[in-house]
């Protein structure tokens, strides 16, 4: 199948998506699932990798700034300005690209082939707007937020590290933060937030919503919508800094 | 009751179904027999329209389904259960999630009334007190039955079964069989069943359609289906020695009544 197809049949997907639900009380229970499911199941590894990430940033920017003349204020702006500007969005996005998208790809590409899309499909539900929409919602709303809590915890742990190793005073690491800070680079960041939380959701929806054949091509399409989101987030990062920075 | 007027579907080069036309009835079980690959599940699946026809007709109860728009496609899907090969329940639902799942989703009842229902269906199918099981806590012929429930819970005009026995043993496959045939009586559904059971084909076959290569081969009853001289058709059913051996015998028993 060529690109033009995949990407034709994506679009169409989306666009089935959107109809009017046939129990709006029941689409509300299938998102707030899927906000736990995205949002709380995703916690964890969110936590320990900005942490770390703000860690690791304050002992490499430390490492490489060595001249005298250069304020150690810089470490913190350093460490605030790429936490916030790639790392919580770009990075974290990623990390969620292998965790939420796998499993949202391997979860649709098993009620294919188990006919249980067929199953919804017979009883008159639109299964795209069932079993993708609340997907793309949930991320839309979850994403953004653990983007938020990743800058705080990002940051909060380049605190951390430079205070336990000594490098600067957390007190100078505090007076770097507000200094020269820039809200528009939260903004470029919620934007970039919400870009990659559609393509996070949506690429492996479509990956599993069309998986043919078994339990081998759920694997092929799970491993193959990680691979294209990571790809695709790449692309459209670059495309949103050059367009908004 | 359901018509099908010339319905034939291809996949790129491959023709599965060829000019197939038919009249299922409602308060029978009809069947739709033959090997695997001559195109039952295509022709069901035709018949609910999880595929597009290439062309032809199929008409429920007077309606033109081929002619309906998404909406009215969808509205009549409420009418329609279906029984699934591998049952398709919900994985992640308990049994009475999955049933109750069509009442939450297309009723305003109570929730007291929807257990109730449930309950009763459950009833019917032979399943009490298995409310609270998951899918993987269940063998085969009570996921079938599930699907049933499943299938029945809001009372649908047409039944479709997709080899409801297939990997069942001939017990339980015969207990699917007499719950598919008394609730078609019971509710005067139109039911449609994809088998190449045999015992299905004798016991519960109102009304049979074998399909060959994609095309309409033979039609009739578990009666006819004896004295049918259509080779292909007793190749088919006859497959056995001791099959044979048991039309023989059936036909010496017709002949000695009539004389």
């Amino acid at each position: 199948m060529s690109f033009f197809s995949h990407l034709g049949k994506y679009f169409i997907m989306l666009k089935g998506m959107i109809s009017k639900p046939e129990n709006s009380k029941l689409y509300w229970k299938e998102f707030m699932h899927q906000c736990s499911e995205i949002g709380i199941g995703s916690l964890g590894i969110v936590c320990i990798i900005s942490l770390f990430m703000g860690a690791v940033s304050a002992l490499q920017t430390a490492y490489q700034i060595t001249s005298p003349f250069v304020s150690k204020l810089i470490i913190a702006q350093i460490i605030r300005d790429t936490v916030i500007l790639e790392f919580a969005p770009t990075l974290i996005c990623i990390v969620l690209a292998g965790v939420v998208g796998s499993k949202i790809a391997s979860e649709l590409g098993n009620m294919r082939v188990s006919e249980q899309i067929d199953a919804i499909e017979i009883m008159g539900i639109n299964s795209k707007t069932y079993l993708i929409l609340p997907k793309i919602a949930a991320a839309l709303i979850t994403i953004p937020m653990l983007v938020i809590l990743a800058m705080v915890l990002g940051i909060y742990g380049g605190r951390l590290t430079v205070g336990l190793s000594g490098i600067i005073s957390t007190e100078t690491y505090d007076r770097g933060l507000k200094e020269l800070f820039l809200p528009y680079n939260v903004f470029f960041a919620m934007m970039k937030a919400y870009t990659f939380a559609f393509i996070v959701s949506s690429i492996p929806a479509y990956f599993g919503y069309y998986v043919k054949g078994g339990s081998l091509e759920i694997g092929r399409n799970s491993t193959k919508s990680v691979v294209v989101t990571c790809v695709v987030i790449l692309f459209a990062d670059y495309i949103l800094a050059a367009l908004l920075l | 009751m359901i018509e099908f007027k010339n319905i034939s579907k291809r996949f790129d080069e491959k023709q599965v179904l060829q000019d197939v036309s038919h009249v299922m009835y409602s308060g029978k079980t009809n069947l739709i027999i033959g090997s695997s690959g001559s195109g039952k599940t295509v022709l069901q699946k035709c018949l609910v329209g999880l595929y597009e026809v290439d062309e032809g007709e199929i008409i429920y109860d007077g309606l033109s389904f081929t002619k309906m728009n998404d909406e009215e496609k969808k509205m009549l899907r409420q009418q329609i259960g279906m029984l699934f090969q591998g049952s398709a329940l919900f994985d992640s639902m308990t049994v009475e999630g999955n049933v109750k799942f069509p009442l939450d989703m297309f009723t305003k009842d109570k929730e007291s009334e929807k257990i109730k229902k449930v309950n009763e269906v459950l009833e019917r199918v032979n399943l009490v007190g298995t409310n609270n099981k998951l899918p993987s806590q269940l063998s085969g012929g009570m996921k079938k039955r599930v699907g049933i429930a499943r299938a029945i819970v809001l009372n649908p005009k047409f039944l479709f079964c997709d080899e409801p026995n297939s990997g069942l043993d001939p017990q339980t496959s015969m207990l699917i069989d007499k719950l598919i045939h008394d609730v078609t009586i019971e509710f005067n559904m139109t039911t449609i069943i994809n088998t190449h059971d045999m015992n299905s084909v004798m016991e519960i076959g109102n009304n049979i359609i074998y399909l060959k290569d994609g095309k309409k081969e033979w039609t009739g009853n578990s009666k006819d289906i004896i004295f049918s001289e259509n080779k292909n058709l007793n190749d088919f059913i006859f497959a056995s020695e001791f099959l044979q051996d048991a039309k023989e015998m059936r036909m010496l028993e017709a002949k000695g009544k009539k004389s």
